[in-house]
């Protein structure tokens, strides 16, 4: 009998006055006894609307069921025939507007906990299961992927299942892609991400960091020169956007981007790295995604007195996930909604003093079918501030568009792509994630990866 | 991978080093750069291509020890390796069609002045070095600018070796004598650059500058590099390094270029006294 408690068992946290002044992972997972009680939650329902809200389409009955019954390596491993990054999901996607959005049980009463399932699963794989995945029997066929963010990461893992031998591409010096640089430590602790890239690197993967195609070799240098049969371009939306008000060059001025990558990839929050940061004490965040709430948070764990938020419609446009809200909101971040910055105001050393908003109020739908801010007239007003971060969001590189002939791209730079298979207008190359769509989830890039490691294969190697 | 081959001190605080580093090697151009780290946790930091060499695969970086990262590359050894390097980044500085140029260079910004002055001398384009030290025992690469110009002009602020003065006051001779150039290309620090842009304005000749600004990435993710360039916001690492001298923001880019200043002396001093430490 299902266990009919309308609410979730709740995530135990850390509290957020304690949680605020450090990195450390703020949801502390289930216990087995919670995970136990929430997999009973499950109606294992006949038409399964969960696995049709899952960009990936894992079993989630079947993988729930096996932890209702103490099975969890065996969900684990229902999850794994899936997705490549069951602990990174579990973390960082947004189930409530996907799996746990259809969930039948959410319509009367809260939704099955499916991610929280899904983390607690995975993190009891990492932590007990110690073999090594077998490695599959070579097929012969070489494929480059660009990145190695999720859509890569998961196109990488995909591939090398089936037998390929596959070398992944990353920039930087760590890989992970967005895993690393932007979501910050205590979202999702690194230690999480790299045990997922070592599973991929024991299937035979291959990983080249501090390559920056384009650059370093060209699209077209790893078909003809290095032997590669296609490529998956998973390069992501790297570029940061400004507003172009008047002050954004000022010193104290940061893209979320360069925040970030300061503070996860390069670790500013430890005292023992030599990466620079502004010891902030009034902060604004302009934007309302799950980057600003990303920035804003750390801003506050780095020492910051006072952090604000600056979004420019209200709080049920907010497009970030609602619990990051809470949570940000928990942990002492000041909401300043319906306002739009106009320009940033410094000092005689270019030192950011305040930042100038001007009021809005709702109008019409747009053709996002958000309300359309609309500026009141006369209401401009400064908050004083040391540091802004511009978390209004990103667009593709046009590195590897303007390096590969004949790879057609939209007007605002996304690779085109047809779906779901991710092939390009040039033969034998895919793309998909964030380098075609903009920026969007981490799950939607494992979604296009996966399905691009699916055409991959049709063409590679066609069944007889 | 990435091993020191060769490394040569070039003045007390200059250093010189050969890198293996085929791939970047077999790309480079003048006025590209890389990026560095040397150690696991140390920081990221970009570096201009001194040299090239395709057939052996390798590169050149000179570098000046003013910070901590600078302080431990400098430590490394001939044989060491570096632990990432990355590259080539950036736009390769354009020399196409030149037929008379002046290269003004000054302090260790002679060491990204140079592979341009060689490429142009190179392709035949008639080369004019103008270049400045604080004092006699700072200079740098004197044979190998002599070499690729036609004409060199030494420079030093106290007198004690050339010409006592600045690059703009050799340059302005230059100019006032008659000679005329289809380009300036001016590196070297920025209060300098910002100088013979000011000088070159009056003369109306185009001037390019490289700039060296604050970076993370390199490849256009971070923004931490932007200034302004005729009004517009520019990336360094990927619309630069090189800019028309008469349209940066220069008083704009030399604050922002300090921003982190107290931080970094810190880091230096931190690395000095641990360095201390470990040789007693």
């Amino acid at each position: 009998m299902a266990n009919m408690s309308l609410k979730k068992n709740e995530m135990p946290a850390q509290d957020p006055h304690v949680r605020n002044c450090n990195f450390q992972e703020v949801a502390l997972g289930y216990t087995e006894a919670m995970a136990l009680d929430e997999a009973t939650r499950c109606l294992n329902c006949k038409h399964s609307p969960c696995i049709a809200g899952c960009p990936v389409e894992i079993n989630i009955p079947a993988f729930i069921m096996k932890t209702a019954q103490g099975e969890f390596e065996e969900a684990y491993q229902i999850i794994a025939k899936d997705s490549s990054l069951p602990a990174v999901c579990g973390r960082v996607c947004p189930q409530e507007s996907q799996c746990e959005l259809v969930c039948v049980r959410g319509i009367k009463g809260e939704p099955v906990g499916i991610g929280r399932l899904e983390r607690y699963v995975a993190d009891r794989h990492i932590e007990n299961v110690k073999e090594k995945p077998v490695k599959p029997e070579p097929n012969g066929h070489k494929v480059a992927v660009i990145g190695s963010g999720p859509a890569g990461l998961t196109c990488a893992g995909d591939l090398a299942k089936r037998g390929y031998d596959v070398t992944i591409f990353e920039a930087l010096h760590t890989p992970g892609g967005v895993l690393v640089y932007g979501i910050p430590e205590f979202r999702l602790p690194k230690a999480i991400v790299k045990k997922e890239i070592d599973g991929l690197k024991e299937l035979g993967v291959t990983i080249r960091t501090n390559m920056v195609i384009g650059r370093s070799v060209s699209v077209d240098e790893l078909l003809t020169e290095h032997g590669f049969e296609a490529i998956f371009i998973g390069s992501g939306a790297g570029l940061p956007m400004f507003m172009h008000i008047p002050g954004e060059n000022l010193k104290g001025v940061y893209s979320a981007n360069e925040y970030l990558t300061r503070v996860n990839l390069m670790k500013a929050y430890r005292s023992d790295t030599a990466t620079p940061i502004k010891k902030s004490n009034r902060v604004a965040v302009v934007g309302g995604g799950n980057v600003a709430m990303d920035a804003a948070r750390c801003a506050k764990r780095l020492g910051a007195e006072e952090v604000y938020i600056v979004y420019r419609r209200s709080e049920e446009e907010l497009p970030a996930r609602a619990e990051e809200v809470e949570h940000a909101k928990e942990e002492g971040i000041i909401f300043k909604l319906l306002n739009n910055p106009v320009r940033i105001l410094g000092d005689e050393q270019l030192c950011v003093t305040g930042i100038e908003c001007l009021e809005m109020k709702l109008g019409e739908p747009d053709d996002s079918g958000r309300r359309r801010p609309i500026p009141v007239e006369g209401s401009e007003w400064t908050l004083p501030v040391d540091t802004v971060i511009m978390a209004i969001g990103t667009s593709p590189n046009p590195l590897i568009k303007s390096t590969t002939q004949g790879l057609e791209t939209q007007k605002w730079g996304g690779i085109i792509a047809e779906e779901p298979s991710g092939k390009t207008s040039r033969e034998h190359i895919y793309a998909g994630g964030d380098a075609v769509t903009g920026a969007a989830t981490v799950i939607l890039a494992m979604g296009a990866g996966k399905c691009a490691a699916r055409a991959i294969d049709e063409e590679l190697n066609p069944k007889q | 991978m990435y091993k020191i081959l060769k490394k040569v001190n070039l003045n007390p605080t200059v250093t010189l080093m050969e890198i293996d580093a085929p791939l970047i090697a077999a790309k480079a151009e003048p006025g590209q750069f890389v990026i560095l780290r040397v150690n696991e946790e140390g920081e990221r930091i970009p570096l201009t291509v001194a040299d090239f060499d395709r057939s052996k695969g390798s590169i050149t970086i000179i570098f000046q020890i003013v910070g901590a990262t600078t302080e431990l590359l400098n430590l490394k050894q001939e044989g060491d390796s570096l632990q990432d390097l990355v590259g080539p980044l950036g736009v390769p500085s354009h020399t196409e069609g030149l037929k008379k140029v002046a290269v003004v260079g000054g302090g260790v910004g002679c060491a990204i002045a140079y592979p341009i002055a060689k490429k142009l001398h190179e392709q035949g384009t008639v080369v004019h070095a103008v270049v400045g030290f604080k004092t006699k025992d700072l200079v740098i690469l004197e044979d190998e600018f002599k070499k690729v110009s036609d004409r060199m002009i030494m420079m030093t602020d106290d007198g004690s070796y050339g010409e006592k003065g600045l690059v703009t006051d050799a340059l302005k001779a230059l100019l006032d004598a008659g000679e005329q150039y289809d380009e300036v290309i001016a590196i070297g620090p920025v209060i300098m650059m910002k100088f013979v842009s000011l000088l070159t304005k009056q003369y109306e000749i185009k001037t390019v500058v490289s700039m060296n600004s604050i970076m993370i990435d390199g490849t256009g993710m971070c923004g931490c590099c932007r200034l302004t360039v005729g009004g517009e916001t520019k990336f360094a690492c990927v619309d630069g390094p090189d800019f028309d001298g008469h349209q940066v923001n220069f008083d704009e880019a030399m604050q922002r270029g300090v921003m982190y200043r107290d931080f970094e002396q810190k880091c230096h001093q931190d690395v000095c006294n641990l360095y201390k430490m470990e040789v007693k």
